[in-house]
Formats: structure tokens, sequence, C-alpha cells
């Protein structure tokens, strides 16, 4: 597949992510991520995912997944067991989401972070000329069928990072199809961070 | 909407993929058997000689890197797949081993043997005592999990097979794998355990400890020399029964029976009224014809006794292993409950085996391993081929 039809954000990670490397990605989803890492930088991969149909797509690509949910399926690895700890699109759907990247910072020696911004332009402008709960191209759910749980801006968690002294490594902020360099919490659709302790 | 239309195409793509299956047979087999001098056993006696009976589908290529394994649970025997010559019944994994099936008959060279104290053709308690020249009885040696598997690796060395591609099994079978895995770790590329256990939980020794209690409450045991005389059947007939009830869930038993009534009006207050009732008799009353008391005896025992940790940690016991393992488990299996399986899958996270796992949605219960044909056997064929292909990653599914 040419590199260019390759989500955005996987590539940008697959970036971030140094050759060679064991990779823990939480929430991993069918595993398209970790197949492009495999491909790419010859990774040495593990994905968990809570839905039975994901981990069947996940084994015919040949990749090592564990069934189970993020908040348990952490606590049992041993410290610095993996490289990096992925987890895209996954955070804002984890319950106890502090203690998992608390986990995920013992497990994994950098974790890449990446979540939907909810100060994206378009979302306040419905929330404030519309009066809606924002639907748009990175938070597309209706309230009532969304699978968040928690709703945050870029600057939130760069907050977050600096209450709980974790080092920003880098930041890449990313629309639709290109990278956002000006005013990324209003225009960016989507962080991705990559994180230590 | 996405997701429900995802899934239609997976279970399409597994439906036509079964289809196939089906369609592939392994054909007539044949049981053969190999018999070794002695076996040292694990509290330290030499037993012997010593016969397995085993069966083989699919070739072995010239470089004996496609071979493996199937290890059979506790009332299982060497005759998994095809149909022997004359009968009609095909093997008990009949579904999972052929042309196009999870373990492809055209890539590998598949071997099941009965076990070491089994009573279908291996060496076990009715088997003839050279030094006596009458059945062993229980003179037979308190066999276990271990030596079960050190019998089945001269098997492997007498096929000239250093190193197996895969060893699979379920149940008492996924008891073995993890033997072997533990025991044999640079004899084999992966490891296969489903719905096991690293060693048993007081609620599976109990009811196995009733089964033997039948049994040998019936008259007809004689402390096992029975082999003269009638078996021990109804003993054993009720081992089975009470098997079968920890085999099935409360919802697969609802679904095959609900308290659906037999037609039949026999003059007796406690006849068989409710169909499962009946169902239970008949496969209690099936299996004495097929299977040997005292080995339901002996195998039961070898289960309870088996620990793959031996007393360690189990991470511990695994560490530095290249084995790659595909763990699996049964949602509604509460005979080997999917926690079980989950133990084993901690342990080789801690120990950095390369590992995947996956709890099946299932009702089946514990007998599941034999009947989730689509899901079980989409998991075991691409595991398989990644462990064969060393590490090729296909995108197959690709988005």
């Amino acid at each position: 597949m040419a590199r260019k039809n390759i989500q955005l954000d996987h590539r940008v990670i697959s970036d971030l992510i140094e050759s060679k490397s064991t990779v823990l990605d939480l929430g991993c989803g069918p595993g398209d991520l970790l197949y492009l890492l495999i491909k790419e930088k010859k990774i040495h991969g593990q994905g968990i995912e809570i839905d039975d149909q994901a981990i069947y797509k996940c084994v015919a690509k040949g990749l090592n997944v564990f069934h189970g949910d993020i908040d348990s399926g952490l606590a049992e690895f041993s410290d610095k067991s993996f490289d990096y700890v992925v987890l895209n699109q996954s955070m804002q759907q984890i319950l106890h989401v502090d203690k998992v990247l608390t986990d995920a910072l013992r497990v994994g020696k950098k974790v890449i972070a990446g979540f939907p911004n909810f100060a994206y332009y378009k979302s306040r402008l419905q929330m404030f000329f519309q009066g809606k709960a924002p639907v748009t191209e990175a938070l597309p759910y209706q309230w009532y069928e969304t699978p968040n749980l928690h709703f945050l801006s870029i600057l939130d968690f760069k907050k977050y990072c600096r209450a709980k002294k974790i080092n920003i490594q880098r930041r890449v902020c990313i629309g639709q199809n290109h990278k956002v360099l000006f005013l990324r919490n209003l225009f960016a659709q989507v962080g991705i961070f990559l994180i230590s302790k | 909407m996405q997701v429900t239309f995802k899934r239609h195409l997976l279970s399409r793509r597994m439906n036509k993929e079964n289809k196939i299956i089906q369609n592939n047979k392994v054909g007539i087999v044949q049981a053969q058997v190999f018999t070794f001098d002695t076996l040292k056993l694990e509290n330290g006696e030499k037993f012997g000689p010593v016969t397995l009976a085993y069966e083989t589908y699919g070739t072995l290529n010239p470089e004996k890197t496609n071979a493996i394994l199937i290890v059979h649970a506790l009332s299982g025997d060497a005759h998994a797949a095809g149909a022997h010559e004359h009968e009609d019944n095909t093997g008990w994994w009949d579904a999972f081993i052929g042309p196009g099936k999870a373990m492809d008959t055209e890539k590998y060279f598949i071997i099941c043997s009965n076990i070491l104290g089994g009573c279908k053709g291996s060496t076990g308690p009715a088997s003839i005592n050279p030094k006596t020249s009458k059945p062993y009885a229980l003179d037979f040696p308190l066999v276990t999990v271990n030596d079960i598997v050190n019998a089945q690796k001269r098997l492997i060395d007498h096929l000239g097979i250093e190193k197996l591609l895969a060893v699979v099994g379920g149940s008492m079978g996924g008891q073995q794998v993890l033997s072997w895995l533990v025991n044999y770790p640079h004899n084999l590329r992966s490891a296969v355990p489903i719905a096991t256990t690293i060693k048993h939980s007081p609620q599976q020794i109990a009811f196995n400890e009733v089964g033997r209690q039948s049994i040998m409450a019936d008259t007809h045991w004689k402390s096992g020399n029975y082999y003269d005389g009638p078996p021990p059947s109804k003993g054993l007939a009720v081992a089975r029964m009470i098997g079968h009830i920890t085999y099935m869930s409360d919802s697969s038993m609802a679904d095959k029976f609900g308290r659906q009534k037999k037609g039949s009006a026999e003059p007796f207050k406690f006849t068989a009224d409710f169909e499962v009732e009946g169902y239970l008799r008949y496969r209690g009353d099936n299996f004495v014809k097929r299977f040997d008391a005292n080995s339901y005896l002996y195998i039961t025992k070898a289960m309870d006794n088996f620990d793959a940790s031996g007393g360690r940690r189990f991470e511990e016991v695994l560490r530095g292993t290249k084995v790659k393992v595909l763990v699996i488990s049964f949602k509604s299996d509460w005979l080997y409950p999917a926690y079980q399986s989950k133990e084993i899958v901690k342990a080789c996270k801690l120990a950095g085996v390369e590992t995947t796992y996956c709890e099946i949605d299932s009702t089946y219960g514990h007998d599941a391993f034999l009947l989730e044909v689509e899901e079980e056997s989409h998991l075991i064929k691409h595991f398989l081929k990644k462990v064969f292909y060393a590490y090729e990653v296909t995108g197959e599914y690709g988005a």
C-alpha cells in the first residue's frame, strides 16, 4: 500500500518510533497500526484488544494480541517491558485513564498517546452557535452512542503532563490530511504526544 | 453499523472457508503402533515395555519442519481425523484436520497418539503385564502427565522429528501441551494450549474424585481386578454422566434439551422422564463400551496431580523460551474457566514469551473446544501459518 494512503495518525506514529524496537499497542483494534510498524520499522509488536472480531483480524495478519481490557491487561507487565506503549484513539475510552497512563509509563520506556482534540474550532463553533454536543470527523459520534468517556483538548493533555511531571518529548498535531503547526489547540483534530517519565 | 457490516464480512469469509472445509476429508486412515523397552517415570521407576498407538495425516516434508503433534483429552484416542476402513466414525477432531482445514494436511504432517495409561491401543492398566501374563490392573504405575509426554517424545524421536512445528490440544490435551512447553522447549516452535490450566483447582479435582468414587463403588470393580468378569459399567457410566454435565453449560443444555420429556412410559417411578436424563444415560452406557474404568482412574489422577509450574512461579519456568504460544479459552466454559487460561497468558507476558490469547464467545461450555469450529479454526490456522513461515506478516484482512 502506498504510504500516502495510510491513515495520517499511523504515519505520524510510525515516524516517532525507532526501528527494531518493542511496541505494546493498547486497544490495537484490527491491528492496522501494528501491521504498519512491523512492515516499516521491523518492530516486535504486541496488541491488547477487547473486541473478539478485531482479534480475529489481528491473528489473520499474523500479529500477537491479547484478548482483554486495557485497564487490567497492563498491570501484569513488568517495568520497562517495552520501548513504546501506544494508546492511539483508545485513551479517551478508558475508564481509569490516569491509572492506565501511569502504568503505561511504567511498562514502556516511552508512551505515545493519540486522541481527538475536543477544542477543535468546529467543535467550539457547534457548541457556541448551535448549542449542541459537537460531532466532527475526529469525534464522529452522537452523544448517546459515543464510546468516548473523556473529552480533552491538546491543552488539557499538556497541562496534565505538567502536573504529573511527565516529559513531553514530541508533539504532533494533525488535521484531516495535514500537520497543524499554528494555533494547534484550535485547528488540530488529533493530538499525538510522545511522552516519558 | 460499520462494525456490524465488518462482522458480517468476516463471518461470510469464515463460512466460505468452512464450506471448503466440509468438502475436504482426510480419507481412510490406519492406526500404527510404536513399542520401546523402558520409560523412566517421574517417580524414578523404570517401566516397560511401552506401546503407543498413533495415527498420522499428511506428509512429513524432507526438512522435517512441518510436524504437528495433536494431544488428546481424557477420553480421546489416536484417531483424531479421517475414518478407519469399513467404519463411518470420523476422528474426534476431524473438523480441524484435513486439506484446507485449520491443521492443513496438504501443508503439515499431523501426528496423534493415544496416551500412556489409556485404553485405545497404548499401554495402560488393561494391557497384559509381561511378568504375570495378566492385565496390569492396579499394578500399573501411577503415571503423570509428564510421563505421558515423555513417552510421546520417544515416538517423535522415533519418527525422526527433532523440532515440532506445534503441539496442540484442549483440556487434558492442553495440560500435555504445557508439559511439552516446559520440558521440551527446544523441540517445538509453538504451543497451542486450549481450554486448560496450569494446575487443577479444587473444583476440578472434586468432579474427578466423584467420578473415581463412582467407579470404585461399583461391586464389579473388585479393586481393579475385573478383567476376567463383568466390568464396573454402572460406576463408569455415572462417572461419564458427571463428566458430560461439566462439559456443557447451563445454556447449551437448555438449548439442547429444554424440559422436553421423553415419550416412553416405563412402569417405574424414576425412569428417565426428561430428554436430558435420557441423553446422559445414553452417553454413559455408550462410554463403557469403549473405555476402561481403570484407565479413567489413572488418567483423572494424572490430571489432578499435574502442575505445569512444578511448584515454582510459572513465568520463571517459561523465561527465555523462544516457543510461540496461542492460548484459547471459551466464555461459557465453567470447568476450565477463562481465568485459568489468563493465568497462562499472564505468565507468558511476564516471561516475555510471544503470545496470542483469545477468549472465544461460545455457549457450548467446555465442549466448545471440540465444537467451536469456525473461530477456533481461524485462530489456529493463521497462527500456524505465521509460525511455519517464520513471522511472515500477511495483509489478508488489511484495511
